[in-house]
């Protein structure tokens, strides 16, 4: 029998039960649309966080405080200072650009305007290390942190924030934080949110600056940065910041750090890693679905063999081989699934563009998936079809045409 | 020269089992039957006929004795080598028609071919070939509801001759019609046999079976008398 014949006589029983065939299908639908739902979003989250990745450069060792232990005893939090910061960029040998950071919530006026921001004292290697570039005005250098200058690194949403100046304007304006007064050297680029860090809310102004003349004489860092010029160099950096930040603080080897160091890739591999588990979860969702689905469709095929016994009963009379009743009922179990299978990725990629726009979630269908997806709704098909149209290849001629 | 028989069958018996209870539905047929034939099977409801039309459109298998179709023993065949007996070498005609009800007569008539791999294009000129033969040219699109009990058998048995089979089973096809719409079916069947077709069919209606040349009469699932109709000398 030709195989066109089959699929067309497929197809009509699927044309005649309409409504059946799509309630049937349903199931598929439902556990495909899932799927291809679950993927775009993990795919949109594997893509912003490549994104962050990239915006916050790979290469940045970020050195927190830890606790400090006696004796296996915690003596409370740890503390880093400048000469931490200081020892880490005079003894790494040029390995390492270093910048501290020292920062606070803080009042900032401009004329009738106040906002509170987020105050960053650092070095001019910070902008450096994370690529920041200047919209307008200049950078401060080393030598204006030594002299404790009060100069300000607006982030690039902060004319906005103070009344909505341009840009132009505010470079060689005066503002003042906490009451102190700074002229406005530089505005930076717009940086987009990166991980935990908001850049473009932010104000850097010099961290002897801050620690002197706005903190109150506190040489307390909130972290110290320090980079490679290549991710390859991580390692060999975080070996260099274990050991002189051990001697900084008088630690001997085999005992614990009272500083933490982190690799901001791995910062985020952390939540990708809880991103993964939440989509093998929707995963494990989509496959009982797709499981209840098949059981659906074999459930059905059962009722179509049975209805159609008569029906099979005369085209074996006819000379109709087993093997043409079992292609005719598996094509129409593999073509309801893979009917499914379509209007699931349909459903699936409608669901995901709701949920970049009503989420603002990224998401992004990949072609990979939509074809694995059809494939797969084509293999339960034929796995899920196999058995009711087995039963309807061995139906025995005679007792066929007898069913009433 | 080829073998003249074309059915042979030597103690075929068919054993119903319900329950304790055993139905001796055919016991121990032997018949003959050379190509050329229009034999008709008779006997009282509940002889056996259908039962042994259904064993010889090997639709059915016996229990006991053996069955020769063109001089080959059919109980040596394999499934598929069955269907494709049923497919070239059998027309059946039924009682109740058994035409697919949502399929145009065409369609219907096409099956066989279909199940033959006759591509689409010989299949339709062939198919339209037979539902002309049997005066159908203009219901080719009708759908088995949409047509008459005759137009319906008439479709069955252009559906049983599409494939040219070396044997034309009917059973009791004019059980169903009225007896105007009977005696043209005969009339068909007849000239069919004129021309050279071999025809078994089961009626249990003197009239019917006056048509045929050959009447052989069941009893009790055994062969109770096996004669030539009169008519046939005459018309020989
Ligand atoms: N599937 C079956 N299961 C059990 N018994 C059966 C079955 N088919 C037929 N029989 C029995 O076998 C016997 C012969 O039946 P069959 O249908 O061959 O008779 P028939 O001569 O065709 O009768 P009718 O003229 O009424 O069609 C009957 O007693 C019937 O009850
Ligand atoms: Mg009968």
């Amino acid at each position: 029998m030709l195989l066109f014949e089959i699929i067309m006589v497929a197809m009509g029983a699927v044309r005649a039960n309409v409504l059946r065939s799509a309630l049937t299908t349903l199931g598929i639908v439902i556990g495909i649309a899932a799927v291809i739902t679950m993927v775009a979003l993990g795919e949109g989250a594997q893509q912003r966080v490549q994104e962050e990745i990239n915006r916050m450069g790979t290469s940045i060792l970020t050195i927190r405080p830890g606790q400090q232990m006696w004796g296996g005893v915690s003596r409370g939090d740890a503390q880093l200072s400048i000469d931490d910061a200081i020892a880490l960029r005079a003894e790494s040998n040029g390995l390492l650009r270093v910048s501290p950071e020292q920062q606070s919530r803080m009042q900032v006026t401009y004329g009738r305007w106040n906002s509170n921001t987020q105050i960053m004292g650092v070095w001019p290697e910070y902008f450096e290390m994370y690529g920041h570039e200047l919209q307008s005005g200049r950078w401060f250098d080393q030598g204006e942190v030594q002299g404790r200058r009060r100069l300000a690194v607006l982030g690039a949403n902060l004319p906005e924030t103070l009344g909505d100046t341009p840009p132009e304007l505010l470079v060689g304006a005066n503002i003042q934080i906490r009451g102190i007064i700074f002229e406005v050297i530089g505005i930076l680029e717009e940086k987009g949110d990166a991980a935990w860090v908001r850049p473009d809310d932010q104000i850097f102004i010099p961290q002897s600056t801050a620690q002197y003349r706005v903190m109150g004489g506190r040489d307390r860092l909130n972290s110290i940065y320090a980079a490679t010029e290549t991710p390859d160099e991580l390692d060999v950096g975080f070996a260099e910041i274990d050991r002189i930040m051990r001697r900084e603080h008088r630690i001997k080897v085999g005992e614990d750090a009272d500083f933490n160091v982190r690799n901001s890739a791995d910062l985020l591999e952390t939540r990708n890693e809880a991103n993964r588990t939440f989509a093998l979860l929707l995963a494990g969702i989509a496959a009982i679905s797709l499981l209840v689905g098949g059981i659906g469709i074999m459930n059905i095929m059962l009722v179509s063999v049975t209805e159609r016994t008569r029906e099979i009963g005369i085209r074996k009379a006819l000379g109709a081989t087993k093997r043409a009743i079992m292609t005719q009922f598996l094509v129409e179990a593999l073509f309801l699934c893979t009917l499914g299978g379509l209007l699931g990725v349909a459903a699936g990629y409608a669901a995901s563009e709701a949920v970049t726009r009503l989420a603002e979630w990224d998401t992004s269908v990949a072609p990979e998936a939509v074809i694995t997806a059809i494939v797969f709704s084509a293999a339960v098909g034929l796995f899920f079809g196999l058995w009711p149209a087995r039963r309807a290849a061995i139906l025995d001629p005679i007792d066929a045409l007898r069913y009433e | 020269m080829k073998d003249q028989v074309i059915i042979r069958t030597r103690g075929l018996t068919k054993h119903y089992v319900l329950g304790a209870e055993t139905v001796r539905a055919v016991r121990g047929v032997d018949l003959v039957i050379e190509r050329g034939e229009f034999v008709a099977i008779m006997g009282p409801s509940g002889s056996g006929k259908s039962t042994f039309m259904n064993m010889i459109g090997c639709l059915d298998t016996p229990t006991e004795g053996d069955y020769w179709l063109n001089g080959q023993l059919v109980s040596d065949l394999s499934d598929d080598q069955l269907a494709r007996v049923r497919n070239r070498e059998i027309g059946f005609v039924f009682q109740t028609f058994n035409l697919l009800p949502r399929a145009t007569a065409l369609h219907n008539v096409e099956l066989p071919l279909i199940y033959a791999g006759v591509g689409s294009k010989e299949r339709q000129r062939r198919a339209r070939e037979k539902l002309e033969l049997v005066g159908l040219g203009d219901r080719m699109g009708h759908k088995p509801p949409e047509m008459s009990g005759g137009q319906r058998q008439r479709v069955a048995v252009a559906r049983a001759l599409v494939n040219e089979p070396a044997l034309l089973l009917a059973d009791e096809p004019t059980g169903n019609l009225d007896s105007v719409t009977s005696q043209d079916i005969m009339a068909q069947l007849e000239q069919l046999n004129e021309s050279g077709q071999t025809i078994l069919l089961v009626t249990h209606e003197r009239d019917i079976a006056q048509h045929a040349r050959r009447q052989v009469h069941l009893k009790d699932g055994m062969i109770e008398q096996d004669f030539l109709n009169e008519h046939v000398e005459t018309r020989a």
